[in-house]
């Protein structure tokens, strides 16, 4: 575990961390991109170069940009008056530190368990361009299908309102 | 502490799981809820992808393949639960969830 | 006399026999159709009435010829026609009817003195609203006293007695608007219920001894000698034989019926009924009943009597018999109500009758009670029209003179007062009563009982003079104008003013016509019937003895007329005898203070144990059902109503709690959510582990 490791952890977190304290939407959004990029580099890190790549031309090429233009359009940036936490705020961070008490403690009970460094996996394009028209053809025009029902989806519910309005 | 290097990454990963976890559940704003589940989305890739790195068989892609799909569809989904968001403030003029409780029981 | 001839054995009964039922039929069934007719039918009722008593009456002509012409051809009739009404277990009820001698005289001497009172009603009731029910009640009475002599069986003699007793208390107590007239009703039925009582006691005892009902039953009956020989035989208490017991219980039923001595206080008391009534009633049938019971079942009175003796029976009924007759006469002395004096001079002569019965036998006793019919219902009829003529008054110290104004009711009422003293000679009563002197004189036991009745027959004299010269000598005394009665009812006077007379004729010793027919005997008409030893004499001494009562009464009291209200001349004389006589020897007071008094306590007692014990019995019983009533609706309300409600609101309730969950947020469900997560989450691994 060297050092980048830290380093790239420390990043992600930290993005996640301010994308979840910060008052200001837009710090927000931009924090989470921030946090975006830490997780790519864990990605490529652990040698999954084609994830990384798509996860920076996904998530902060497409979802923090949109992101962005939702906090734009429903006026979010303004500071509502009775501050940004929920009243019982206190209840869901109990809930959150449950959950990451358990899956801690998963994790550290299951260690002896757990596979040790091997060697790293020679990943080519090619062969993930492969395995998507072979062995994984039908999750892929599914997805194919969510896809286009969901951009037709968004257009239609952020549309109709419009129309109404006119 | 961290006894191999995977337990590090998923260390991270339920970190960054309950931190999305918890600005879902204690911010205001309905789109940051949308911000914390895409978190809570990461960090299950970062889980599969390092399972994938450190389990037996990495040539057979399985969990890239599984990461690659959760990534296309948490941005449909990520894309239509703004929208919605967007629809929903133009009803009722404001994203804050507290004043959305017209489902009450 | 002659012995008379044997009795032939039972003969089958002859058409007659078989058709008598029909006597007390028709008048019962005339008076059930009165009974339906609406009120004022008066014309039908009363000829409703008079037919069937008229059917009746030549029915037991018809029967009587037909006994008649058996005996003269020396039989004795006896027919009987018995049946069998119901089967109690093993044992039948039996009913039935006979036709002798004893009954043929009494049939023809009821239809016939009933139908001419029924007439005599017509006139006397004329102006009475009631006149139906008055006819409904006379017929069902003639109809049960008709039921009473043909009765074969003693339980059918009982249901006729007591029918014959039940309409005497409709009749008395007729007017009944008027509280005396309800009070001597009712006094009369529960004076005779007491004799009643000790007579059916004696009927299940004489059924239960012989086992048979009937009184004549072809050689079976309790009258005959089969059943007499076994009762000879049992001994009750005080060395009386079973048929000594039976026979003084019977008598006890015929005391009450005809009022001898302690159960005589109903009949003057009586006469609060209308006069047709005690004419009918209380003179010639109903009292005679009593009488009559004891001549039918004299055989078994006279069970056992040894030769020249007497029975215990006898010689009680002679006793009660001689004393009622001084006892009543001398009552009779200070009355002062027509109809009163007459009643007391009823119960004397109902003593004579049964004396005469208990020292001479049936026919010495039957004589006399068919010649005191006569002209007692004479007597009473005539008072009835006296009463009329003077306006309703019956006081007889307000009437005088009416020898004047009423003459024919004069002179049938003198033909029935002296027929009544027994005037030598001429008048059926003379007959009569001397045949029970002469019975009396030549009784083996006492001479007592004579004596007693000499004493009587001067008394009745006395009695009788000072009516007649208070109410039909001297001056009038009433008020307004006294006025002769119309025709229908002088008519019946008339004719029993007649035969008062003639039917000495039948009882003379020179042709003792009654008593042969009565004991199955021949008889010859001769002048050596007066040849008998004493008979002379003794009538010479009977005829003094009224003679001298007449003229003793003619000089006291005579053509004198004293005013209402000053004392009577005896009274003026003897003043505490009087006082004693005129208060009928305080005998009413005595049953007043005793007997009357004692029930009156009973009452109390009874209705204190009804109101206090049953009462607090009752009331508890409810008192504990409101009770649990209460409880059980106070449970129904609260735990049962009260359980449900609350149950549902419980429910309603945590409905209610449980969609307060459903907050609307989203938020909220996430956290849910979450949390089921990591409670599953922790689960699994923990059990997982290892």
């Amino acid at each position: 575990m060297g050092v980048v490791f830290y380093l790239i952890s420390a990043l992600a977190v930290g993005g996640a961390l301010a994308t979840v304290l910060l008052k200001n939407l837009v710090h927000c959004a931009l924090a989470l991109t921030v946090s975006f990029l830490g997780i790519a580099f864990l990605f490529l890190r652990l040698d999954a170069e084609f994830v990384g790549f798509a996860q920076i031309l996904v998530y902060v090429g497409a979802v923090a940009i949109l992101v962005v233009f939702a906090i734009l359009l429903t006026r979010a940036a303004e500071l509502p008056k009775v501050g940004v936490f929920s009243k019982t705020w206190i209840v869901g961070l109990a809930i959150a530190a449950a959950v990451f008490a358990v899956l801690a403690w998963a994790v550290l009970r299951a260690g002896p368990w757990l596979p040790n460094e091997t060697a790293a996996p020679q990943v080519t394009v090619n062969q993930i361009g492969q395995a998507l028209m072979g062995r994984y053809v039908l999750p892929l025009e599914i997805v194919a299908a969510l896809l286009t029902a969901a951009l037709l989806g968004a257009v239609i519910v952020a549309m109709h309102e419009k129309v109404r309005t006119k | 502490m961290i006894a191999t290097p995977l337990t590090g990454y998923l260390l991270v990963a339920a970190l960054i799981f309950a931190i999305g976890l918890a600005g879902a559940l204690t911010r205001r704003n309905a789109i940051l809820v949308l911000i914390g589940i895409e978190l809570m989305l990461n960090a299950a890739n970062l889980n599969l992808i390092a399972f994938w790195r450190y389990g037996p068989h990495p040539e057979m892609l399985t969990g890239m393949m599984f990461a690659i799909f959760s990534i296309a569809v948490a941005a449909a989904e990520a894309a239509v639960g703004l929208g919605l968001v967007i629809s929903i403030y133009r009803h009722v003029k404001t994203t804050d969830l507290d004043q959305m409780n017209e489902m009450k029981g | 006399m002659q012995e008379g001839l044997a009795f032939t054995p039972q003969v089958a009964a002859s058409g007659v026999a078989q058709w008598l039922w029909l006597v007390p039929a028709v008048p019962m069934l005339a008076s059930g159709v009165i009974a339906l007719l609406k009120q004022p039918m008066k014309k039908l009722s009363s000829g409703l009435a008079i037919a069937s008593l008229g059917f009746s009456l030549l029915v037991a002509l018809a029967a009587f010829g037909h006994v008649v012409s058996g005996w003269s051809n020396g039989y004795a009739v006896r027919e009987v026609v018995n049946f069998s009404w119901i089967q109690v277990g093993t044992t039948p009820v039996e009913l039935g009817w006979v036709l002798d001698p004893l009954a043929a005289v009494m049939l023809v001497m009821v239809t016939f003195v009933g139908l001419l009172i029924f007439i005599y009603s017509t006139g006397y009731m004329e102006h009475d609203e009631n006149y139906t029910r008055f006819f409904c009640f006379l017929s069902l009475f003639a109809g049960a006293m008709l039921g009473v002599v043909i009765a074969n069986s003693i339980l059918l003699l009982f249901m006729c007695w007591e029918l014959v007793g039940l309409t005497s208390y409709l009749l008395i107590g007729f007017w009944y608007q008027n509280p005396s007239a309800a009070a001597a009703a009712k006094k009369a039925f529960l004076t005779t219920r007491v004799g009643d009582v000790f007579f059916l006691l004696g009927i299940v005892w004489l059924f239960a001894q012989t086992g048979t009902l009937l009184f004549y039953d072809h050689g079976a009956g309790s009258m005959e000698p089969l059943a007499l020989g076994g009762l000879l035989v049992h001994h009750s208490a005080w060395g009386l034989t079973a048929a000594g017991a039976i026979g003084l219980l019977i008598f006890a039923g015929a005391a009450g019926k005809s009022g001898q001595l302690p159960l005589h206080v109903w009949l003057p008391d009586a006469m609060e009924g209308p006069t047709p009534v005690s004419a009918l009633i209380h003179a010639a049938t109903m009292v005679a009943a009593g009488v009559y019971l004891v001549a039918r079942v004299y055989p078994l009175m006279a069970a056992g009597m040894p030769a020249g003796g007497t029975t215990t029976s006898l010689t009680v009924v002679t006793w009660v018999g001689a004393s009622t007759a001084v006892f009543a006469a001398l009552v009779a002395v200070a009355q002062n109500d027509i109809k009163r004096i007459l009643a007391y001079s009823t119960v004397s002569q109902l003593g004579y009758m049964m004396a005469g019965l208990g020292v001479g036998g049936v026919a010495v006793g039957m004589f006399h009670l068919i010649t005191h019919a006569f002209f007692k219902a004479l007597l009473f009829m005539g008072a009835g029209s006296v009463i009329h003529g003077a306006h309703e008054e019956q006081d007889i110290r307000k009437m005088g003179g009416l020898r004047g104004a009423m003459p024919v009711t004069f002179a049938t009422y003198a033909i029935g007062m002296l027929a009544l003293c027994g005037f030598p000679l001429f008048f059926s009563g003379f007959w009569s009563k001397d045949g029970i002197l002469e019975a009396a004189q030549h009784w083996s036991v006492a001479k007592a009982p004579f004596y007693m009745l000499v004493f009587g027959a001067l008394l009745t004299a006395f009695y009788m003079t000072r009516q007649v010269s208070y109410v039909f000598f001297g001056t009038w005394r009433g008020h307004g104008h006294a006025h002769e009665s119309p025709r229908v009812m002088t008519m019946p006077l008339a004719i029993l003013a007649f035969f008062a007379v003639t039917l000495a004729v039948i009882g003379t010793p020179a042709w003792p016509w009654f008593k042969a027919f009565l004991n199955g005997n021949a008889a010859p008409f001769g002048w050596a019937g007066f040849s008998e030893p004493g008979l002379m004499a003794l009538m010479v001494t009977s005829s003094v003895v009224v003679l001298a009562g007449l003229g003793f009464g003619w000089w006291i009291y005579g053509a004198k007329s004293p005013a209402a209200d000053e004392p009577d001349a005896l009274a003026r004389a003897m003043p505490p005898v009087w006082a004693v006589l005129r208060d009928k020897f305080y005998i009413d007071e005595l049953y007043g203070a005793t007997v009357i008094a004692f029930y009156g306590w009973w009452a109390k007692v009874a209705d204190w144990i009804d109101r206090d014990i049953w009462g607090d019995m009752v009331s508890s019983t409810t008192f504990l059902f409101t009770r649990w009533a209460r409880l059980n609706r106070f449970l129904d309300a609260n735990v049962v109503d009260g359980g449900f409600d609350k149950g549902c609101e419980e429910i309603a309730t945590s409905g209610g709690l449980l969609a307060r969950v459903q907050t609307g947020r989203g938020q909220m469900y996430l956290r849910l959510l979450a949390l089921a997560v990591v409670l599953l989450a922790a689960f699994l691994i923990w059990s997982g582990r290892g």
